[in-house]
């Protein structure tokens, strides 16, 4: 490839290899404070859909060592959400070393929460919330639980802010550390924002989980129990690799079961989430 | 009048079990599936041990310890089993093949 990025994430290294200096040069600027690493577990490439594609109204298809063979390539503009896919798929689709949660994750007092939901459920805004409110960010969208230990292992790429969560943390950061807005993806405007520098620098420090929540953005105030059983079932939901990793994954599970709180949340604006959350945290010791 | 089909189950080390509240997780290594199953289902399949019967001689086990219905207990137990069968946790054998087979009044 013509211009190369590595970088690591957790417990994840990744090589982003690019036709185009743009989204690799974007990606410097956001994933500067990351260590690069010396192997990497995946590699991710942005190519034009076909050759004269890399001048002539450029389109970026996403390939690497997981693919998804139906994938619409995307405009150049929009590059860094395509990396930011690449990677993501990676990890959907090849990752076996934890149990792997569509989550947002925070940490405080030593211990983790974990936020799962649909997409839309407002778990990356929140996630990002607590990042800047005394909480150490883990991660926006994939929580890695520990099939040895059951702890959740950070893995804090840039937080995809989508829509109300631009704003919504454009008033608490600086400029320096989103991304562009970029506008019409399809999911809407996205905008990157690098996470805060504890997060980074302890990346490779796990918490045990000690409460999960299933937020929902946007309906009146509300907390309801989840019993041990559809907490069960939400979660193989959530997993992408639970059937892949098989009696390993069953027993992870059933043990985060047992010994983990899960209610659901829902509040009508981020403030109001946050509250909720710290009343819940304090019921958990 | 036909006889009641016979079912076998899976060998006890293909199953991981692990209730759960109100549901009981059953981890099936064989084919890496796991199945939530509820009330009877966890009893029926225990009572099953390693050996093939039918829905009447099911019944008739569980009627010792449970409060089983008088009237649909077989028909309840016959299409859990059909269910468990569909499932790969049991088996419809023919009772030429099952020997010590258990069959119900």
């Amino acid at each position: 490839m013509m211009h190369e990025l590595r970088i690591r994430v957790g417990p994840a290294a990744f090589r982003i290899g690019s036709a185009w200096r743009a989204p690799v040069a974007a990606l410097e600027r956001l994933y500067a404070a990351y260590p690069t690493p010396s192997y990497c577990d995946y590699t991710v490439r942005l190519e034009p859909a076909r050759p004269w594609r890399k001048w002539l109204r450029p389109s970026v298809m996403i390939s690497g060592d997981y693919m998804l063979p139906d994938a619409a390539p995307l405009p150049l503009a929009q590059g860094l959400l395509a990396a930011e896919m690449g990677m993501n798929l990676q990890m959907a689709l090849g990752w076996r070393r934890h149990l792997l949660l569509h989550a947002g994750a925070a940490e405080k007092d030593g211990r983790a929460l974990v936020m799962t939901g649909m997409s839309g459920s407002g778990k990356s805004t929140m996630a990002a919330l607590l990042g800047e409110s005394g909480w150490r960010f883990l991660s926006d969208e994939f929580a890695l639980l520990g099939l040895q230990d059951g702890a959740v292992h950070p893995f804090p790429r840039l937080v995809s802010l989508k829509n109300g969560g631009i704003e919504a943390l454009e008033q608490r950061v600086g400029h320096q550390r989103l991304g562009p807005r970029l506008r019409g993806t399809p999911k809407g405007d996205i905008r990157h924002l690098v996470p805060p520098r504890d997060a980074i620098q302890r990346m490779d420090e796990a918490a045990l989980p000690r409460l999960i929540l299933f937020p929902r953005f946007g309906e009146a105030r509300a907390i309801r129990t989840v019993p041990p059983g559809e907490l069960f079932m939400r979660l193989t939901q959530a997993s992408t690799n639970y059937v892949a990793l098989g009696e390993a994954g069953f027993a992870a599970f059933t043990r985060f079961c047992e010994t983990v709180p899960a209610r659901a949340i829902d509040y009508r604006r981020g403030e109001e989430g946050l509250e909720l959350i710290d009343q819940l945290w304090a019921q958990f010791p | 009048m036909p006889r009641d089909p016979l079912y076998i189950r899976v060998p006890e080390s293909e199953l991981v079990w692990h209730p759960l509240d109100a549901v009981t997780l059953v981890y099936h290594r064989r084919s890496g599936q796991t199945h939530i199953v509820m009330e009877p289902v966890p009893q029926i399949l225990s009572v099953m041990q390693d050996r093939a019967m039918d829905a009447p001689a099911i019944a008739a086990r569980l009627a010792e310890d449970y409060d089983l219905p008088q009237i649909d207990a077989v028909h309840i137990i016959g299409a859990r089993l059909e269910e468990l069968a569909a499932l790969g946790l049991a088996e419809r054998v023919s009772p030429g093949q099952a020997d010590g087979a258990e069959g119900g009044p």
